[in-house]
């Protein structure tokens, strides 16, 4: 059981070695309830480690994630030593994870306030583009008059990073949140219809033939043959478009729109709180991996045909 | 139109067919690639006929023809009458390859054609019953890579009569098959056809495979594709591969072909 090992190292390291004297700008707070923290992470693993034998898939589960337990728990240790305990970390760049919890006390109200603008405006903004990018891309896949008018568009446009339009699309849009909105959607549009388009005019010839001679019409050819077919393709545009989405989102918070976790980083570094910072940054990387994570889970779930046709 | 001199198996729904003086040219690169030329046959209701002829030689290209795929370049086609202009699900095209879709299990590739005219109902009987006919019942909620190639062509069958067509047309469908499979499931394409109510044209270079199924062999020169034989098959069903008149025939069919030293 090297994770319990490890998660009590990091809890006593945290507990049992005394802090840097506080500073003007660094008071330690809550050191015995993140040690207590560190402390309760090792007692449940032991108790899981130790009950979890009886319950089917539990087990199981604990033994494969034990390596990166026992790498996390020394790693938090090792971070807690360098800040906190030794200062080897350039201070208050670095900030000690008792600092940070301690904003997650103090700021969460804020905090929210902003997870939610933030997810607000990823959630119109992607949707809109990822939505116009899947019609574009089947409407081009499936009509030669359509793929001559809007191809060399999406060529011309598509690979300029949406962020290029930002000083100006500040200006000519009417508000900040809707140049923002613009942004993400044109981020996550690009590679949606490209894939998507990609995808259906790549589709076998035969399925088409098949469902002719069966009597379907061109309405069910387009939804129903050419779609289902693309689909890989359009959740490969998916990824893409949701990463491209990411991008523009910090960027038009860090730059433009008064609210967000892009918005609260930049707020928080203008007063020099790098421990805000860090909170912010912490919780857009919980955001956007849960985000990816979704996607995987939708993707497996939708795709589910193709397990045994393609190695993942 | 040639008078089938046997007992027309065909219910009351199987079509004629009359194809005049068709002929079709593929253009590659500018220059015209003559695949048919100056074809005519016609065919009762409910007649089994294959049309035989060597690889390459515009077989495929005929029944893609009728089924109405692509418009001919010149001459006509015409089943039960009706001049063939588009596909129509009354003309059920089983492919050379089974082209099921990965994505929809058995049940719901088998229920293709029901779905894309607007006709299905949840839980159909009529799909299950074709699943049935070709043995594939157990089968319905699999997914087309589960399936072994014999599987995947009886599930193209089902996908084909589901429709309840008046003309099935059969492209090599079992071109692809190792021996053993191609023995029964020729076997079951007979049983299918005389239950079925539908007439079958059927497209093959293996010689054996046309004597066995059809009441009527037409022999295909090379291409561009023109009609060297008409050969009656008259050996009462069930018929069996080494029968010595299907041997006679064989010979016959091979000579007209050019391979007399046989």
């Amino acid at each position: 059981m090297a994770a319990v090992a490890a998660w009590a190292a990091a809890a006593s390291v945290t507990l049992a070695v005394p802090d840097q004297p506080p500073s003007i700008f660094i008071v330690y707070e809550g050191t015995a309830q993140l040690g207590m923290a560190a402390a309760t992470v090792a007692a449940i693993i032991a108790v899981v480690g130790v009950f979890g034998a009886w319950i089917p898939g539990v087990g199981a589960r604990l033994a494969r994630f034990a390596p990166w337990l026992t790498v996390l728990g020394l790693a938090a240790g090792a971070y807690e030593l360098a800040t906190a305990k030794l200062a080897w970390l350039p201070r208050p760049y670095f900030t000690s994870p008792q600092e940070v919890a301690v904003v997650f006390r103090d700021d969460a109200a804020l905090l929210l306030e902003s997870l939610l603008y933030s997810l607000r405006l990823l959630a119109i903004g992607f949707a809109v583009g990822a939505g116009v990018g899947f019609l574009t891309g089947v409407a081009m896949g499936w009509s030669r008059r359509v793929n001559y008018w809007l191809y060399p568009v999406a060529r011309t446009i598509g690979p300029v990073p949406a962020a290029a339009w930002l000083p100006i699309a500040y200006v000519v849009l009417p508000t900040n949140t809707i140049a923002s909105l613009f942004m993400i959607a044109l981020a996550a549009w690009f590679p949606m219809a490209l894939l998507t388009w990609s995808g259906v005019a790549g589709v076998s010839r035969s399925y088409y033939d098949v469902a002719r001679t069966l009597g379907a019409s061109e309405r069910f050819l387009v939804w129903k043959v050419a779609v289902p077919a693309a689909l890989p393709s359009v959740f490969v545009g998916l990824f893409m478009g949701l990463g491209g989405s990411f991008i523009s989102l910090v960027v038009a918070e860090e730059l433009g729109v008064k609210a967000g976790l892009g918005w609260y980083i930049q707020w928080a570094l203008g007063w020099g709180e790098w421990k805000k910072a860090w909170a912010g940054l912490l919780i857009m990387v919980v955001l956007f991996s849960g985000l990816i994570t979704l996607l995987f889970r939708l993707r497996n779930r939708v795709l589910s045909w193709q397990q045994g046709l393609v190695r993942w | 139109m040639v008078a089938s001199p046997f007992p027309c198996t065909g219910g009351p729904g199987a079509a004629t067919i009359e194809v005049r003086s068709l002929s079709h040219q593929f253009v590659i690169r500018g220059s015209p690639l003559p695949v048919l030329k100056d074809l005519s046959f016609s065919a009762a209701p409910g007649a089994f006929i294959a049309l035989l002829g060597p690889s390459g030689c515009g077989k495929s290209t005929l029944l893609r023809l009728v089924a109405g795929l692509e418009p001919p370049t010149a001459g006509e086609i015409r089943v039960g009458g009706q001049l063939v202009r588009s596909p129509d699900p009354s003309r059920a095209l089983v492919f050379q390859d089974p082209t099921l879709y990965p994505w929809r299990t058995v049940w719901r590739n088998v229920a293709l054609g029901l779905e894309a005219r607007g006709l299905l109902r949840t839980g159909d009987r009529r799909v299950h019953d074709a699943l049935e006919r070709v043995g594939l019942a157990p089968f319905a909620r699999a997914l087309p890579h589960h399936l072994s190639g014999g599987m995947a062509h009886r599930a193209a069958l089902a996908r084909a009569l589901v429709n309840e067509p008046s003309l099935l047309l059969l492209d090599e469908p079992l071109g692809q098959l190792d021996a053993l499979t191609r023995l029964t499931l020729q076997r079951e394409l007979v049983r299918l056809w005389e239950g079925g109510g539908f007439t079958a044209l059927l497209v093959t270079h293996d010689v054996d495979e046309a004597l066995y199924l059809a009441d009527r062999v037409l022999v295909v020169g090379a291409r561009p594709a023109c009609l060297i034989g008409d050969v009656l098959v008259d050996v009462p069903r069930p018929r069996h591969h080494a029968d010595p008149r299907l041997q006679e025939l064989r010979r016959a069919v091979l000579g007209l072909l050019g391979f007399d030293w046989m």
